[in-house]
């Protein structure tokens, strides 16, 4: 419908969720709502990667069993991550006997699955397809700036990469049901400061945002939650910002997870970012709202920043992406 | 929507700056201050020390000075602890040599991993490479003009 926008007849419904988080993000203000969290980054692996390797699968796996499925059930899989030839995914599922896609929207992951997965289900291709992501923040530290020890001062606008895994479980059934997705198109507004990817995505999230409110019909009011990824503190006011001059008012509604994944430290900065903010935080948190009823219906509006260390050297810009999901519980059926 | 022009980026840019948080510069000046302060008197100590023991003038307690303070840099990048420290000290912590030895120490840290050849001897000077390779250049420069020009 509209210009960008998928609606899906069928309703792909979200079966079960499964977060892993790390000791830093058990801390924080969410703490308790991840299925697991780990008392270390290392999770007792002899590398990072290796530790990443694991949260993924054993999101996977905790997935895969709370929807009541065996691991052969399933038929297909989306996953991705942040590091170079999606290693993390490809070791992660390197046991699993499951036909396989590997997906790289950087923070944008976890809904970039989500919208395939639903195209899969919603086309009949597939009845248990499971959809995850990971990040490890010295993973990516290594990969895309500094070694994890090597001291250096944050700039305000710097984001920290989430040491997480989260994954969801896709078919026919009960659970938050996926009405719409708005894929998002590259918006590049030409920023070149890897240390601020909030200002380089928000534009790219005010794009698909507005595409969606105009392909739907809908207006902010339709949605108890508009959910973005990781646009941090910085990101989230330009989100804003930039909405108002659209005459759209989010302010009200809009939930940043990289701005509330971590209590307010030095450390951090501007917030949370990376493929395991948005994955945990609907894994273990909205998910879980939206089964209680306190929140009928949300739009995940992920974003992510398609860039490489060695592009940002040889001077080329961030390129934004952003790919909205809208999903509501059975109950508060419309009719459309 | 491709690419942004020349000046959508310019007054995107604009609106970032109007919104973007400021730098706590004075905080971070006096943390640079005390953290940089702090690591200097440990190296005139530790220069003092060296003195009175072995009886040597201050010229020549320099070398031996800077050899234990570079052990301490790479110490407490050993321990984890450096990092935090350059976190708020900022400049006060990479200036003096305990932060050059920070800048080598921890790349050879993290990828040890890789292997002792491939890990930690291809990529030890990530970090501080650049700054051997200018430190080297400008001392041939400097070198050679005062060979002809100092005297």
């Amino acid at each position: 419908m509209g210009e960008h926008t998928l609606c899906f007849p069928t309703r792909p419904a979200i079966l079960s969720t499964a977060s892993i988080a790390g000791p830093q993000e058990g801390d924080g203000p969410f703490g308790d709502m991840f299925d697991v969290v780990k008392a270390d980054t290392l999770l007792g692996e002899k590398t990072w990667e290796k530790a990443e390797v694991r949260m993924l699968q054993e999101a996977l796996e905790l997935c895969v069993y709370k929807a009541g499925w065996g691991l052969s059930d399933v038929q297909m899989l989306f996953c991705g991550d942040l590091l170079n030839q999606l290693s993390a995914s490809h070791y992660a599922v390197r046991d699993f006997p499951v036909p396989f896609f590997g997906l790289y929207g950087a923070c944008s992951t976890f809904v970039e699955g989500l919208i395939l997965g639903a195209l899969a289900v919603d086309g009949g291709y597939a009845s248990h397809l499971v959809v995850g992501s990971s990040s490890h923040h010295d993973t990516a530290e290594r990969q895309y700036r500094y070694p994890t020890e090597f001291g250096h001062q944050r700039p305000t606008t710097a984001q920290w990469t989430v040491c997480g895994a989260g994954a969801a479980a896709l078919g026919q059934g009960q659970g938050p049901l996926i009405t719409h997705a708005t894929p998002g198109r590259i918006v590049d507004p030409g920023i070149k400061d890897v240390n601020d990817m909030g200002s380089a995505m928000a534009p790219a999230a005010a794009d698909t945002f507005i595409t969606h409110l105009a392909d739907t019909g809908r207006t902010v009011d339709d949605y108890d939650l508009i959910v973005t990824g990781d646009l941090g503190r910085m990101g989230k006011s330009l989100l804003v910002t930039l909405l108002k001059h659209k005459n759209v008012d989010l302010s009200q509604r809009l939930l940043d997870c990289g701005s509330i994944l971590y209590d307010h430290t030095a450390e951090v900065m501007s917030g949370a970012s990376g493929c395991g903010c948005i994955a945990i935080m609907f894994a273990g948190y909205l998910f879980a709202e939206m089964q209680a009823g306190r929140a009928q219906r949300i739009l995940l509006l992920a974003n992510g920043s398609l860039h490489s260390p060695d592009t940002i050297q040889q001077g080329e810009t961030l390129p934004g992406i952003a790919h909205a999901v809208a999903l509501e519980n059975s109950r508060g059926g419309d009719a459309e | 929507m491709p690419k942004a022009t020349g000046r959508e980026t310019a007054a995107y840019q604009r609106m970032i700056v109007a919104s973007k948080p400021k730098r706590p510069l004075a905080e971070n000046l006096v943390w640079a201050f005390v953290v940089g302060g702090a690591i200097c008197l440990v190296g005139q100590g530790v220069k003092n020390i060296i003195m009175k023991a072995e009886g040597l003038t201050p010229t020549e307690a320099g070398p031996p000075t800077v050899g234990v303070m570079i052990f301490l840099g790479a110490l407490f990048t050993g321990l984890g602890v450096y990092d935090r420290l350059a976190r708020f000290g900022g400049m006060g912590a990479n200036l003096p040599i305990t932060g050059f030895a920070n800048a080598i120490v921890a790349p050879a840290m993290e990828y040890q991993r890789e292997g002792l050849v491939l890990g930690v001897s291809a990529r030890m000077f990530t970090v501080a490479g650049p700054v051997i390779v200018h430190a080297v250049v400008v001392a041939v420069i400097v070198g050679t003009l005062s060979h002809f020009v100092g005297k």
